[in-house]
């Protein structure tokens, strides 16, 4: 019985938990976090018994709100792709929150409880974008994403105020956006529920404000999911929020816009009608080429590591959308694993760098030295794994994506875009193994070994210690058991590939 | 010609406001003028979802005696009035959380003028 | 605003009119289900009625009226009454927000969705009102974060 209400029952345990921890925290502050993780621990429970209710049985789940039947109420569509990104980012979610406890004690001393709730809040928007199958509902759980993310990233350091309010200037103008675009297929077609307009727009598709549409859709989520000329918002916002903030919000945020754009060029148009009057894959393909190059590039310009990781961000965003824009199978498989993929890598690295920043007091680069690791050895050993997956080496995860994503390259004979990776892989070589190098080989300019004093092992604690672990032997995990994963992908793939 | 802009100037209103909101969102110094822009544009993508539920002769979406709910060519389309409703909260949320911001920049840096201000930052 | 405001001409007319628009609030709330108003609208007017007093009067004869740190656990309640109605209905074996299966005894099925809309409609009113009064009043305290 229960395996029929998930769909409502993630969002609501996100409700109830954003409720009780303002109330109980106004009478005991200790207890926020562990209500916290109890809320993302249970849906991450609920999202797991789903998956495997799903791939057992293979029917999706409609859910109609308040009993009301599609095209007249709204409901929640529990299909494949859905079941993965909700469980993918939940469980990421309640990684990092175990990671946060040691964090909010320097970073954001006073304000555990507003923090915990407005994260709970941020989880609910996300869930609640990914499970929704009508479009005017997206933009409701899209702004209270956007609201919960501008208030997250304001609670730092220096310059968090002002990039937030830059950041909200920008969101607001993209979901506007993508409101105004929602209200021209509307006025089209008369309704808006996915699964009924796709069914509307054959019929309609000459019409100029269908075209019109599409475009304010696609520029308002793209500023959301950081596509190339709209991700100007994302490095101030990423390198001057706390710690845990940004592991929050990279990792998930802008996988669930990239994934919201899935469903609007691939389930919602589909492929036969997404070219019709504008060359839309291939205006978003070049996009998507050009933001991959030049994240890259700005990355290795880069001496302080979270800004690095956030242009890195940028550029494997480029990678998601590139596998969307091919609009074939081996690009679909491309994209969702590398949706996958690039959360557990990303989060691993913020949080590193969390780790780092608590210990050290710094994290730049040009001060990182071989002490490190000597220091911090698991912390390190993570790191390395999650620059080796980022760079691509199998047999850990990120090779098998970039795999996948090639090949849909060459299958539809773009060689521009298959340089396009290859180049990328060997410039994120560059700035990932230049710290690799800082932190394991002996530096030749310094002094003679005897001389520099002894270090001693000074690694973090287990509640630091657990999700990195956790996260590096998932990705190695994903990458040995990938042929276990595509074959699961092959169940979400939409109509008429 | 005249009948392109007389026919479709509930269109034309739309495009005006989202022009005024946008260039007080780039062209003003003040940061809460970039508010004020910001509020303007969501006003005008508003406006153009309600000028899409009119109908000619209908009347609002409230039943009243006399006009029969079978007919719908009595009363206006109720669907985009509800969905604006909603859009106009998350307009206030937006706006709220943007003047906690603004507060919280004027007391970490005393102005709210936007080149001052970064001269501050740097 | 945390000072009164020196004109009498203010603090009287604010003392007169809040009870009033209070009141207004209150009938635009109930009836929202079957005529222009609802649980939006009615909750704004409510926080006006609360908020001409902390503008006009200074904060500390406002929180005579409503005090400041009820803001949070009433808007936690608010919202607890909207899902709460929706939890009921799955328990009773419904959809969530479907208000048929709600166990209230001795209506049927169209007399229980007009009911249920009502009772939502008081959860949003409450917590629009108190978040409005919450960034009023975390806008004036002005605390430095740095």
């Amino acid at each position: 019985m229960i395996g029929s209400e998930i769909p409502a029952l993630i969002p609501v345990t996100y409700i109830f938990f954003a409720i009780l921890i303002p109330v109980i925290g106004l009478w005991k502050r200790e207890i926020t976090w562990h209500l916290s993780l109890l809320g993302t621990g249970i849906a991450t429970f609920f999202s797991a018994w789903g998956f495997m209710h799903l791939i057992q049985t293979g029917e999706t789940i409609r859910y109609f709100f308040g009993g009301w039947m599609p095209p007249v109420g709204i409901e929640f569509v529990y299909d494949g792709l859905a079941a993965f990104i909700v469980l993918v980012i939940n469980a990421i979610a309640f990684l990092v929150l175990i990671h946060s406890k040691e964090i909010s004690k320097v970073e954001f001393p006073g304000k555990k409880m507003a923090y915990y709730t407005v994260s709970m809040l941020l989880m609910l928007g996300f869930n609640g974008m990914v499970l929704t199958g009508d479009l005017f509902n997206l933009y409701v759980f899209l702004e209270i994403s956007s609201l919960s993310s501008y208030a997250l990233i304001a609670i730092g350091e220096k310059r968090a105020p002002y990039s937030a309010f830059r950041y909200l200037i920008i969101g607001t103008v993209g979901g506007s956006f993508y409101l105004l675009g929602v209200g021209f297929l509307y006025t089209v077609t008369g309704t808006l529920n996915i699964i009924d307009m796709h069914e509307m727009l054959p019929m309609v598709i000459g019409h100029s404000s269908v075209i019109a549409a599409l475009i304010l859709m696609i520029v308002g989520v793209g500023v959301k999911a950081a596509l190339f000329p709209l991700h100007g918002w994302l490095p101030d916002s990423y390198t001057f929020a706390s710690s845990t903030s940004s592991a929050l919000i990279a990792p998930i945020g802008t996988k669930v816009a990239a994934y919201i754009l899935f469903r609007i060029i691939l389930f919602l148009f589909g492929v036969e009608l997404i070219d019709e009057q504008l060359p839309v894959t291939t205006i978003i393909g070049i996009f998507a080429g050009i933001g991959i190059l030049y994240g890259s590039i700005m990355a290795i310009a880069q001496s302080e590591l979270k800004k690095m990781l956030a242009y890195s961000s940028v550029s494997q965003i480029g990678y998601i959308i590139m596998g969307i824009s091919l609009a074939n199978p081996f690009g679909f498989i491309g994209a969702v694993l590398h949706i996958l993929n690039h959360a557990m890598m990303k989060a691993l690295l913020f949080l590193v760098s969390g780790s780092l920043r608590l210990k050290e007091g710094h994290s730049l680069i040009t001060k990182f030295d071989n002490s490190y690791r000597k220091k911090y050895p698991w912390t390190m050993a993570a790191f390395t794994t999650a620059a080796i997956s980022m760079v691509g080496l199998p047999p850990l995860a990120g090779f098998f994506s970039k795999w996948y994503l090639a090949l849909g390259t060459i299958e539809n004979s773009n060689w521009l875009l298959l340089a396009v990776i290859l180049i990328s892989s060997l410039l994120n070589a560059v700035y990932f193994f230049r710290i690799i190098e800082k932190v394991y080989l002996n530096n030749p300019e310094a002094e003679s070994p005897e001389e520099s004093e002894v270090v001693e092992k000074d690694e973090v604690g287990f509640s630091m210690m657990f999700p990195m672990a956790v996260m590096a032997i998932g990705l190695l995990l994903v990458g040995i058991f990938n042929a276990y994963i595509v074959n699961i992908i092959f169940n979400m793939f939409p109509a008429g590939f | 010609m005249l009948d392109f802009f007389m026919g479709h100037y509930a269109y034309w209103f739309t495009i005006i406001l989202l022009a005024i909101g946008l260039y007080g969102m780039l062209m003003k110094k003040n940061l809460v003028k970039k508010v004020i822009g910001l509020s303007i544009f969501q006003a005008g993508v508003i406006l153009f979802f309600v000028s899409v539920a009119m109908k000619e002769g209908a009347t609002v979406p409230v039943k009243a005696y006399g006009l029969p709910v079978s007919e719908v060519s009595n009363y206006m389309n109720a669907l985009p009035h509800t969905l604006m409703l909603t859009a106009i909260v998350v307009g206030v949320a937006t706006l709220g959380v943007a003047f906690a911001l603004l507060i919280n920049i004027y007391n970490r840096y005393g102005t709210l003028n936007e080149e001052e201000l970064l001269d501050k930052i740097q | 605003m945390t000072n009164r405001s020196p004109s009498p001409i203010i603090l009287l007319g604010t003392r007169f009119l809040s009870p009033y628009i209070m009141v207004f609030g209150f009938y635009v709330i109930f009836h929202g289900h079957y005529s222009p108003g609802g649980g939006f609208q009615g909750g704004t007017l409510l926080a006006v009625s609360l908020l001409l007093i902390r503008i006009a009067s200074g904060t500390k004869i406002a929180s005579l009226q409503f005090k400041d740190y009820l803001a949070t656990p009433y808007a936690a309640l608010g919202v607890l009454i909207y899902f709460g109605t929706g939890l009921v209905a799955i328990f009773t074996g419904g959809y969530f927000l479907d208000y048929e299966q709600l166990p209230i005894p001795g209506l049927e099925a169209a007399d229980l969705r007009y009911w249920g809309i009502l009772i939502i409609e008081l959860g949003i009113g409450l917590t629009v009102m108190t978040v409005l009064v919450l960034i009023y009043d975390n806008m004036v305290k002005g605390e430095d974060y740095a």
